[in-house]
């Protein structure tokens, strides 16, 4: 039998934690009106970005905590204890040697390269890459795609993403999207011209420096008619974090017949409350496809969506959740249906282990003067000892006989013969574990990019690997 | 020392009391066969052997050439030369059949070293068509939905896979058809050689007239009752257990 007190958490691990180091901008702790203008005002931003702040500050003020949602864990959140804004580093102070060892070897056994550690450790405070990015960026140019951060991207191009831009999740959606659009800095703008399919994903990690990785990060994506675009997010690594906050606000635009896939790994330290918002609109046969990986942080809570506004429009959402000891995950999809011949569909499995705790939220709104729309949502949780646990909400309001869902939901565990058997061809606990575990998720791993299915199975080992006594 | 002996092992799970003071010495090179009625401790025994957390062992020894194996974990025990083919193999949903020999290949080399994708498969194909497995079956999962028999054959596969010291194997032969018990014992014959052992639990003469035993054990009440060479097994198809059980009782 696998008891449940065989199986040891190390309650630390994870959790990379170093005092801040100095920066050339600073606004302070906490938040205000002042906060708010000083990040604009470093920014040089026009007049309409900053009005854009400070209506949405004064949303958040008012706006409650979404108590009717997950965990109270929320209320622990010291919104006055934060740095709302840190950028352009000095150098570091710390050196590679003051990197603790069990860090260095998380690195090493997921094989991230040299000069990327440096950076994930926060011994540099750049990333360079700028060889690859620069290459990168002539070929795009070339094909008239905009790729730039948020700041330059409301700077240099309004014409083209203002109209969007707090457009698919206004500041007023939750509390977090108000935070985020009050303080934002860091993120992707891209702008992809009409029939232009990119062949190669396009990463954050082109462009990646300490604001980039940010707290708040603002990231919009639109794709226009007949376009075609991959975007990854995050890194596989753990994190070195000195904030304990990440809201980063997500808007993709895929116009009639584009296709947006979104794709992101996030592997957050045990201190980290991770709330984002994420929401796509999808024309008229526009595809949108968020592909979303958590594991970690205290408390994920991340619904991506699709808001499906033309006709035989499709949404699709796949997700991963991993909760182990003292983390909740609460991950989940919107699918809002505004359109007839719309359909979308939903996979999520989570896995919970030691007293880590999953839940799936889900939404899927199809009015009643529709026709011939269709969604089908499927969770499953994994739970690895009987301490774990796992929910699921999902809300489906649907109308109108000319409309379908189909909804499955699975609890499975692992049980002790099914241990025994692994062990009994040489796996040790962990490895049987994890190899039960990459089994449970593999038919949607084998959906992700190859490089990205390859990271996160080893992901997947070390967490196991730390996780059974 | 190149023998699996067991002396005086009992063993217990719960309150009940099923392996009685079992004596029994497989020497590497040797093929046995236990016999048996339902419920006798068969596979409590293989299951004992390959360290089954539900076992309470109350008393012996089973060393594998020189090692104890009482105490240590399913999976050192396995990686030491143990594999137990099972009489209820497990499915592993989602992991297929190449990813599971893979990682259990993979545990049992040193640390860094890693698998050579061609060769394995090469040899896995080969393992594949001795056993009349379609090589489409290395990407099905592990056991799920596999009939009886494909499950056995799948069990031989592994076995031939990881190069065990000492095989036994628990009732591989039920639910098999004619043919597969044909293909199955070829299988295990190919096994057969000086420096390994091979224990095979099975209530059917037929399968021993293919794998033809060294010696044959009869098992009762959680302890080797009566051994013989290869004629006993012929004796219990005849005349059943009863014999044997009135034998005990007397003594
Ligand atoms: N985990 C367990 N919990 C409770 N009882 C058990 C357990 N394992 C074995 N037993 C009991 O121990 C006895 C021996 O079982 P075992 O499976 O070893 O018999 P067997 O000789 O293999 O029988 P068969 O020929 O039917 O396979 C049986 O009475 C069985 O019910
Ligand atoms: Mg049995």
């Amino acid at each position: 039998m696998i008891k449940p007190s065989n199986i040891e958490i190390d309650r630390e691990k994870g959790n990379f934690h170093y005092p801040t180091s100095k920066y050339a901008f600073d606004a302070g702790v906490g938040l205000s009106e002042d906060v708010v203008k000083y990040i604009s005002g470093v920014k040089n931003e026009k007049d309409w970005i900053l009005d854009f702040r400070l209506k949405a500050h004064s949303i958040f003020e008012k706006k409650p905590m979404p108590t009717h949602w997950a965990s109270k864990d929320l209320e622990n959140i010291d919104f006055d204890v934060i740095r709302y804004y840190l950028a352009q580093g000095q150098q570091p102070s710390r050196t590679w040697d003051e990197v603790p060892d069990d860090i260095k070897n998380t690195f090493e056994r997921l094989g991230i390269p040299e000069q990327e550690r440096k950076f994930l450790a926060g011994v540099e405070a750049q990333f360079d890459s700028e060889a690859a990015y620069s290459r990168m960026k002539e070929d795009l140019e070339k094909e008239g795609v905009i790729f730039v951060g948020s700041t330059e991207g409301l700077r240099d191009y309004p014409e083209i993403f203002k109209k969007w831009f707090g457009k698919v999740i206004p500041s007023s959606d939750n509390k977090f999207s108000a935070l985020n659009s009050a303080v934002f800095s860091g993120g992707s703008f891209i702008y992809v011209p009409p029939g232009v399919k990119l062949a190669q994903p396009l990463q954050a990690y082109f462009r990646i420096n300490a604001e980039n990785f940010g707290q708040f990060e603002r990231t919009l994506i639109i794709a226009d008619e007949g376009s075609e675009i991959t975007y990854m997010e995050g890194c596989t690594a753990p994190k070195f974090e000195t904030s304990t906050l990440h809201s980063a606000v997500v808007e993709l635009v895929a116009l009639k017949g584009a296709k947006i896939q979104y794709i992101t790994v996030q592997n957050w330290s045990n201190n980290v409350f991770n709330l984002v918002t994420k929401r796509a609109m999808a024309e008229e046969e526009a595809e949108v496809r968020w592909i979303d990986c958590n594991i970690g942080s205290r408390l994920t809570m991340k619904y991506p969506g699709v808001i499906l506004r033309g006709r035989k429009a499709r949404g699709e959402v796949l997700s991963i959740a991993l909760a182990n000891d003292g983390q909740h995950q609460d991950t989940g999809a919107k699918m809002v249906h505004a359109a007839s011949e719309t359909t979308s569909n939903v996979i999520a499995k989570s896995v919970s282990i030691g007293e880590g705790r999953s839940s799936y939220r889900g939404l899927v709104q199809i009015p009643g003067h529709l026709e011939h729309c269709k969604n089908n949502t499927e969770c499953d949780a994994l739970l690895i000892n009987s301490d774990s646990q796992t929910d699921t909400y999902p809300a489906i309001a649907i109308q109108g006989s000319e409309n379908s869902v189909q909804h499955e939901a699975s609890v499975s565990k692992v049980s002790a013969e099914q241990i025994f058997y692994m062990q009994q061809r040489g796996l040790n606990q962990a490895e049987a574990m994890s190899l039960y575990v990459n089994g449970f998720v593999n038919d949607l791993i084998r959906e992700f990019p190859m490089e990205y299915s390859v990271e996160l199975k080893r992901l997947i080992d070390l967490e196991m690997e730390g996780s059974v006594g | 020392m190149s023998t699996l002996q067991i002396d005086n092992l009992s063993a217990s799970v719960g309150k009940e009391q099923i392996l009685n003071n079992l004596n029994f010495t497989l020497p590497k090179g040797e093929v046995h066969a236990i016999m048996g009625p339902n419920g006798s401790g068969k596979s409590t025994l293989s299951k004992v052997l390959a360290g089954h957390p539900d076992y309470q062992v109350t008393g012996g020894n089973a060393c594998m050439d020189g090692t104890e194996l009482l105490g240590l974990n399913p999976d050192e025990i396995a990686r030491l030369g143990l594999f137990l083919a099972f009489q209820y193999p497990v499915e592993v949903p989602g992991v297929s059949i190449a990813n599971f020999i893979r990682a259990a290949v993979k545990s049992r080399l040193p640390e860094g070293e890693s698998i050579k994708a061609v060769e394995f498969y090469k040899e896995l194909y080969l393992k594949m068509d001795d056993l009349g497995m379609d090589r489409s079956f290395t990407s099905r999962s592990m056991n799920e939905g596999f009939s009886g028999g494909e499950k056995k054959r799948c069990e031989i596969l592994q076995m031939s896979m990881l190069n065990p010291k000492y095989c036994i194997l628990d009732e591989t032969d039920s639910g098999l058809d004619i043919d597969a018990l044909r293909v199955v014992s070829e299988g295990i014959n190919q096994m057969k050689n000086p420096d390994r052992g091979i224990l095979v639990i099975t209530h059917y003469q037929r399968l021993l007239d293919y794998i033809v035993p060294d010696k044959v054990h009869v098992m009762w009440e959680g302890r080797i009752v009566r051994s013989g060479d290869k004629t006993l097994a012929l004796e219990l198809e005849d005349k059943g257990y009863d014999w044997i059980k009135e034998e005990v009782a007397a003594a």
